[in-house]
């Protein structure tokens, strides 16, 4: 190895990021991973569908490495992930396997298996919890137990097999029925804009993708700029799922059978919408993402047809919505404004000093 | 640097880094073509030289020498950074002096000593379309390429020419590579625009955030977009003289004495300027 | 005419939205070129027409008669569904312009054809000044003589009468009367032989309009440049045109001498088209 002097940059980075630690380490009490991963798990959730990679753990603990910012965290994964060799693809995953724990339509106000509210904010008043402020563990403990308990006894009295979750999806009544947009099932295999830059014009796997891994206020901007008024009519939500699906592989030494490498947790919305121009039927807009996020796969759904639709609204422009909406690229590009930028400048001052000078010397003669 | 094992040798996993090497063949092969790759993610930030650092990782050797500037310095936080992580991944040796290095990874400069043809520059890429200002899409930036349909940007260059006087940009001066593709010879100082013109080193472009290759081989012709009755112009260095080793007509950085107010000019590249005190041949007095 | 051999000839052009179906395919007058089985629009339905030197050929028809996309087509902004149309000075009129590369297609445009739309936007780019965007036609035409553009951009601009201190102020600052002046004379920059005209003084000021069609007849006068006028206005395609072809669903229901159809119109269309200028 060649000696390298020591430098002042090297001194300035040095000292930033054991400032940085000093940051992280702040307070009198630890930060378990654990913590992270099951309290903050809609925050988990956002980092690992922001990222592109489920590892619940992993996204824990880079939200413990950068201090809480998803930005950061969704970065950490990204960069992690390119590290990996990738040695197989999973079989394609079909929502209407999903073990679902939670389900609602806007469209109908019952529908087959019933509207499960699941976990939701939805209809929680925000009001600042005080007593959350001096919760007791112990006494959670308790009625986690209870709760359990309760909830087993429920399932013992239910009838065998009568329910492994799987339900119908709602929209499949109006599919049968011929009254949705007749879709081409394609079979073809995806594009990864992972490991290709994203073609133009897209096709709908990439596009779907792209919006899967977006940045959630990014897209959620978008979407509402879109329903607001730039865009398309109001929407109708078909349904919207949230639940596990199993991931398998193809078993290598197997002629048809596959591996079982473990579950997904996503949340999944198809929305109704205005037909194509001449179209006949209704339209569907489809969104699916990692973890508990109703929002972004709503957004999701809306931008995904806005794509299809090609309206003169900006949300119909295929480059501005998908090019623009990657947590990295978009913080990434941001933030090397603040790289020096001197030798351009230079060059910048130049050309107004040269454009003074000729200016100068105009007027004198 | 001690090289850090938990990590392939170069970070990315040896699949990424053949396929960014087919995609660094392809540019050779058609000089200035911005050649779409599937950039990866990298610890480093896009917009932050991802793309030259890609491209680093996936050319370089165990036995290869690096040298990484930003601005012509080594010394700048972010040249120290992106020597850190390919030095950490890869173990290789690392210098300030150009012409010991076997790959430079720089950001808007080429240095001021002539490379040789043994030796490669990666530059940094922040906005790879000369067409961007013409049209935001790349559909359509594409197929104008396509068509070799430059209208738009001389319009551009007219349109500057009228306002201003000259048709020339601060840096990032479009360039017509090997008679047929303009292209952005990265955010590089007019100053540097003379040496992509058949030089003896490889040149390759990288933009991770656009994910987009191009390069310019050994001996291509490259000129810089001009109208014929409005020469091109570098920047004016004339009358400066470094003030650490006395050089002049190199490219140059500017100060101001905090105390006097009095202006200051110092080597933009910092290794060369390190070399000639080291050598002590035209030293001046600090 | 001056000469009957035209410089632009166009047979039997189709520009269709959708795919057709055996209704209207065997149904050729369609309400507003529309299908009512498949809803397919026939904009522009079998169209023939030839265009002489010097000479200037008015096109008439209401809204979605479909004159504005044959001009459209012509000018490639559109592409034919089927169809052909060759150029005099273009390999001599043996090729089939539609069937030419997007280099070819530009070259075309750049050098042979001028267009002047009836919304500014299409013909304009409104950030940058009016002097870039004459100068444009005569980049994308070769010129790489900074001083020598300037000096045909201020010639032309004067010639529609634009003072020269607007010369390096963006065009969103102008009039409408201002900006189709200059967009003719982007048009005109390199003296093609053709010149579209697309309801170019639609929306202007009685007196603003009269200007700019008295612009342009002088210009055809000066240059000798043959031109398709489009107008859903009957009475400037009888001031302006030599011969007027009318147009109804996509589809050329008559065409004549202009005062041969002024003083006597066959068609249904055109006899109410010609009354209600009375």
């Amino acid at each position: 190895m060649a000696y390298v002097a020591v430098t002042g940059g090297q001194e300035a980075i040095a000292a930033s990021i054991e400032l940085l630690k000093e940051y992280r380490s702040e307070g009198e009490l630890a930060l378990e991973i654990s913590v992270i991963r099951d309290r903050m798990s809609l925050l988990v959730d956002r980092i690992m569908s922001e990222a592109g990679l489920y590892a619940p753990d992993y996204a824990a603990l880079a939200l413990k490495q950068c201090e809480g910012s998803p930005e950061e965290a969704v970065f950490l994964l990204r960069a992690y992930r390119s590290t990996l060799p990738r040695n197989y693809t999973s079989r394609t995953v079909f929502g209407s396997d999903m073990h679902v724990r939670r389900r609602i339509s806007a469209a109908f106000k019952d529908v087959p298996g019933g509207q499960i509210l699941g976990p939701t904010y939805d209809y929680v008043h925000r009001l600042l919890d005080f007593d959350l402020k001096e919760e007791d563990e112990a006494e959670l403990e308790a009625w986690r137990e209870q709760v359990k308990q309760e909830r087993r006894e429920e399932l013992d009295n239910t009838p065998d097999g009568a329910s492994d979750g799987r339900i119908p999806r709602v929209l499949d009544m109006l599919r049968q029925e011929g009254l949705l947009e007749q879709v081409e099932q394609d079979t073809s295999e995806p594009c990864d804009v992972t490991m290709e830059k994203l073609p133009l014009p897209p096709p709908r796997s990439a596009v779907l993708q792209t919006l899967s891994r977006a940045d959630t206020g990014y897209i959620s901007g978008l979407a509402y700029g879109d329903i607001r008024g730039f865009g398309m009519a109001h929407p109708t939500v078909g349904e919207l799922r949230y639940g596990s699906l199993e991931i398998e592989v193809d078993y290598p030494l197997g002629e048809g059978e596959s591996w079982y490498v473990g579950e997904v947790c996503v949340t999944e919305v198809e929305s109704l919408v205005s037909a194509k121009p001449g179209g006949d039927g209704i339209g569907i807009g489809y969104g699916c993402v990692f973890g508990r996020n109703d929002t972004k796969a709503i957004s999701m759904s809306i931008l995904d047809r806005a794509l299809v639709l090609d309206t003169d609204s900006p949300t119909s422009d295929a480059e501005f919505v998908l090019l623009h909406g990657d947590c990295l690229e978009m913080n990434g590009f941001l933030s090397h404004l603040k790289l020096p930028h001197y030798v351009t400048f230079q060059s910048k001052l130049d050309s107004i000093r040269n454009k003074k000078r000729s200016a100068e010397h105009g007027t004198k003669s | 640097m001690e090289r850090n094992l938990n990590y392939n040798f170069a970070f990315l996993d040896e699949g990424s880094k053949r396929e960014i090497r087919r995609s660094i063949l392809h540019a050779i092969a058609i000089p200035g073509y911005q050649v779409p790759f599937g950039s990866r993610e990298l610890p480093i930030g896009r917009g932050w030289g991802t793309g030259g650092i890609q491209i680093t990782m996936s050319v370089i050797g165990p036995d290869d020498t690096l040298k990484v500037i930003d601005q012509g310095s080594d010394d700048s936080v972010n040249a120290v950074s992106i020597r850190k992580l390919i030095g950490t991944t890869t173990g290789v040796k690392t210098t300030t002096d150009s012409a010991e290095a076997d790959i430079i990874q720089s950001r808007h400069r080429i240095p001021e000593e002539p490379l040789r043809a043994d030796q490669v520059l990666v530059l940094q890429v922040p906005q790879p379309e000369p067409l961007r200002s013409v049209d935001p899409h790349e559909e359509v930036t594409r197929r104008l390429h396509g068509d070799g349909e430059y209208t738009g940007i001389w319009v551009n260059l007219f349109e500057r020419y009228l306002q201003t006087g000259s048709a020339l940009r601060g840096a990032d001066h479009p360039v017509l590579t090997d008679g047929r593709y303009v292209m952005n010879p990265s955010p590089i100082p007019r100053y540097d625009n003379p040496k992509l013109d058949h030089a003896e080193c490889l040149y390759l472009f990288g933009a991770g955030r656009e994910k987009k290759i191009y390069a310019v081989p050994p001996y291509t012709k490259v000129e810089s977009l001009t109208f014929d009755d409005q020469p091109f112009r570098r920047e004016d260095m004339s009358g400066r003289k470094c003030r650490l080793c006395g050089a002049e007509n190199v490219y140059f950085d500017e100060f101001f004495d905090a105390a006097t107010g009095e202006r200051m000019f110092q080597c933009s590249d910092s290794g060369f300027c390190k070399k000639r005190r080291e050598k002590g041949g035209n030293c001046h007095e600090e | 005419m001056k000469n009957r051999t035209p410089v632009l000839e166009g047979s039997h052009i189709t520009v269709r939205f959708g795919d057709g179906c055996p209704y209207c395919r065997e149904h050729t007058e369609l309400e507003k070129g529309r299908c009512p089985v498949c809803r397919t629009i026939w904009a522009v339905r079998d169209v023939s027409f030839r265009l002489y030197e010097g000479e200037i050929l008015g096109i008439v028809g209401e809204s979605g008669s479909g004159k504005s996309t044959l001009l459209k087509t012509l000018y490639f902004d559109q592409p034919a569904t089927s169809g052909d149309c060759r150029i005099a000075r273009y390999h001599d009129g043996q090729k089939n312009i539609f069937d030419t590369s997007s280099q070819q297609k530009r070259y075309l445009r750049n050098h042979l054809m001028g267009m002047v739309y009836q919304n500014p936007i299409l013909g304009l780019r409104m950030k940058i000044s009016a002097g870039a965007n004459v100068a444009e036609k005569l980049i994308a035409a070769g010129n790489r003589n900074a001083g020598s553009m300037i000096g045909r951009t201020e010639e032309l601009l004067q010639h529609v009468e634009i003072s020269l201190d607007r010369l390096r102020d963006q065009p969103r600052y102008f009039s409408g009367g201002m900006q189709q002046r200059v967009q003719i004379s982007k048009a005109t920059a390199n003296n093609p032989p053709i010149l579209f005209l697309d309801e170019v003084t639609t929306g202007l000021d009685l007196s603003v309009q009269a200007k700019v069609l008295d612009l342009i007849r002088s210009i055809q006068k000066e240059l000798g440049i043959a031109m398709m006028i489009v107008s859903h206005d009957l009475s400037v395609i009888r001031m302006m045109s030599d011969r007027t072809m009318v147009m109804l669903g996509g589809r050329v229901v008559e065409e004549g001498l202009t005062d041969q159809i002024m003083e006597d119109p066959m068609h249904a269309y055109t006899q109410t088209l010609v009354n209600s200028l009375l």
